[in-house]
């Protein structure tokens, strides 16, 4: 039997790993109900290695590559790609963007159109990342809870943790030393008027935005990063930068509804890259960032070869720290 | 040149923000051999303990100037100063009153009466200005030590807009402390700005931005060092004219 601390993303990930070898697993989760005290719940569900390299370190490609095949497997993934664009005045950040980055073909306006009718005329160019998508990640955890169950995994609402477990998934609750918290606030919109199919990477050198459609004309647009450790509701000043450069978008955001304002804290180390380590007996797995539906597959499945060593299928070059 | 009674070696000052991580921005402080660093307070973090981040920040030893950014009235300003004198233990202060949202151009009104209100309450205020001589005397009356004026608009990246204004800044203030902060992009600007006989430079986004921030780090504290020495060595004077560097005097008449 191996027990594992929290059933966020990176717990039930690791869960659904170690079924899959075999291994019986129990969850322990504060939470009263699947994903309803994860912070994956404020993510946007971006599988987005090349944008992501922008700003991240080259490990977000190699652990994040397969990651589309590990989700299709639970949940509805959208390949349609990224669409990145920015304002004409900022047209530089685009040519910055696609200099940092990499499998990206740079569209004209009327490419943009075909791709996404609803931006006809307002983007001169734009740079498309074919081989990215998104995922709903309220849904994908609710689906991944439901195949952890499925598999014969155990999930215990509403209970603490026992003081001694297998593996430590609990996120900023971990408390530990270098562990730092990236707030990030974001807004669903519902809006009717606009169809756009595929995430948008608005680029601005101020207010960097990214709209991630969901199912039922609903959007997520997200998100703030910020050094905090405050776990309030988001600010003013953030809602509105979101909301204006949703409108710099599409005027036709102007009409959304504001169905959700939603803040939560990335627990994060100083690279910003996810670290499996042992600490006091107890393996832990953090620091997914802004990359947990990126990145957890790949590190489940090493938290899982670690765990279950007889039966890894990868050999383990486990990120220690 | 001494400021509020430290000295100071390197005269790059860095800013903190933007950076890809905080691994990357401890090691870009390390590379530039920066002595001070600016941290942005968010008022929502001021309550508890601070940040990990923060304590990251303490721990590169580099001295911590905490900044008002983002305030747009005095109280904001004034109160974000009190808040960071706490947190950080430090009376250093670097007072930005935004004027304008867009242009993130200084309100010169509202920065000397915080700069009032907070040097009377013993903080040390390197103020965010602009080049404006008249600004800046009402700012030492203040109580200011230091001046730092505005290469270009912050973020912009554009170096130094109006050199001649610094030129003037510098002949009017001989004895005063003068930091760029704001605008620089390249290292040619940060060499520029030393060469104009300023006393240091404040940067940021140049940095946090580059695709390989590290090594701009260095590129910019080798160009704040080279415009210091080249400043201090007195360059020769613009000619309108070739000069020949070699003399002709002497040379065989072949006629």
């Amino acid at each position: 039997m191996i027990t594992i601390a929290g059933a966020g993303l990176a717990g039930l990930a690791s869960a659904y790993e170690l079924l899959q070898r075999g291994a019986e697993v129990t969850l322990f989760e504060q939470g009263a109900g699947p994903g309803a005290a994860s912070v994956a719940r404020f993510a946007g569900g971006m599988l987005a290695p090349y944008c992501e390299r922008e700003s991240a370190e080259e490990e977000v490609i190699t652990l994040g590559s397969r990651a589309f095949e590990w989700w299709a497997k639970i949940t509805p993934v959208h390949r349609r790609g990224t669409l990145v664009v920015a304002p004409r005045r900022d047209r530089a950040e685009l040519t910055r963007f696609a200099r940092r980055t990499r499998g990206h073909q740079l569209l004209e306006g009327g490419e943009i159109a075909e791709l996404e009718p609803a931006l006809s005329g307002r983007f001169a160019s734009g740079l498309f990342f074919e081989d990215e998508a998104h995922l709903d990640p309220r849904r994908a955890l609710c689906d991944l809870s439901t195949a952890v169950e499925n598999l014969g995994g155990e999930i215990r609402y509403d209970t603490p943790a026992p003081t001694r477990v297998d593996l430590d998934c609990t996120g900023m609750a971990a408390a530990l030393p270098k562990l730092r918290p990236v707030r990030g606030e974001m807004v669903i919109l519902h809006c009717p008027e606009v169809e756009i199919s595929r995430t948008l990477r608005l680029l601005h050198p101020r207010i960097p935005l990214y709209l991630v459609p969901r199912d039922d004309q609903h959007f997520m647009i997200g998100a703030t990063m910020v050094e905090s450790n405050s776990s309030r509701p988001a600010s003013l000043r953030s809602v509105t930068e979101l909301l204006s450069a949703a409108f710099a978008l599409h005027p036709a955001f102007g009409e959304a509804s504001v169905v959700e304002l939603g803040a939560g804290l990335r627990p994060a180390f100083a690279d910003n890259l996810p670290r499996l380590f042992e600490r006091d007996g107890v393996l832990h797995l953090n620091g997914l960032y802004r990359h947990g539906f990126l990145l957890a597959p790949a590190m489940a499945q090493r938290a899982a070869a670690r765990l279950m060593p007889q039966t890894a299928q990868t050999p383990a070059m486990e990120r220690t720290g | 040149m001494q400021f509020y009674g430290t000295e100071l070696t390197s005269r790059l000052f860095l800013g903190t923000a933007q950076y890809p991580s905080p691994k990357v921005l401890c090691e870009a402080i390390t590379a530039s051999g920066t002595e001070v660093i600016t941290v942005s307070l968010r008022r929502e973090s001021a309550a508890g303990a601070g940040t990990g981040f923060w304590q990251m920040l303490r721990q590169t030893g580099a001295r911590i100037l905490p900044n008002t950014a983002g305030c747009h009235t005095v109280q904001e300003a004034v109160t974000t100063a009190q808040m960071a004198r706490e947190v950080f233990d430090t009376d250093w202060i670097k007072l930005e009153v935004i004027g304008h949202a867009d242009s993130l151009q200084p309100d010169v009104f509202a920065l000397v009466e915080a700069a009032r209100i907070l040097s009377g309450d013993g903080f040390k205020v390197f103020p965010y200005t602009t080049e404006d001589l008249v600004v800046g005397e009402h700012l030492l009356e203040a109580g200011c030590e230091v001046l730092m004026p505005w290469g270009a608009p912050i973020g912009s990246g554009q170096g130094l807009r109006n050199p001649d204004g610094l030129r003037a800044m510098r002949a009017h203030f001989p004895d005063t402390p003068l930091v760029v902060d704001a605008g620089i992009g390249r290292p040619s600007d940060a060499a520029a700005a030393m060469e104009l006989g300023l006393d240091a430079v404040l940067l940021n986004t140049a940095v946090a931005k580059a695709g390989d921030p590290i090594a701009m780090a260095q590129a910019m504290a080798q160009a704040v060092r080279a415009g210091q020495i080249g400043y201090a060595a007195d360059p020769m004077p613009r000619r309108d004219m070739a000069v020949p560097s070699t003399p002709v005097l002497g040379l065989a008449d072949l006629k």
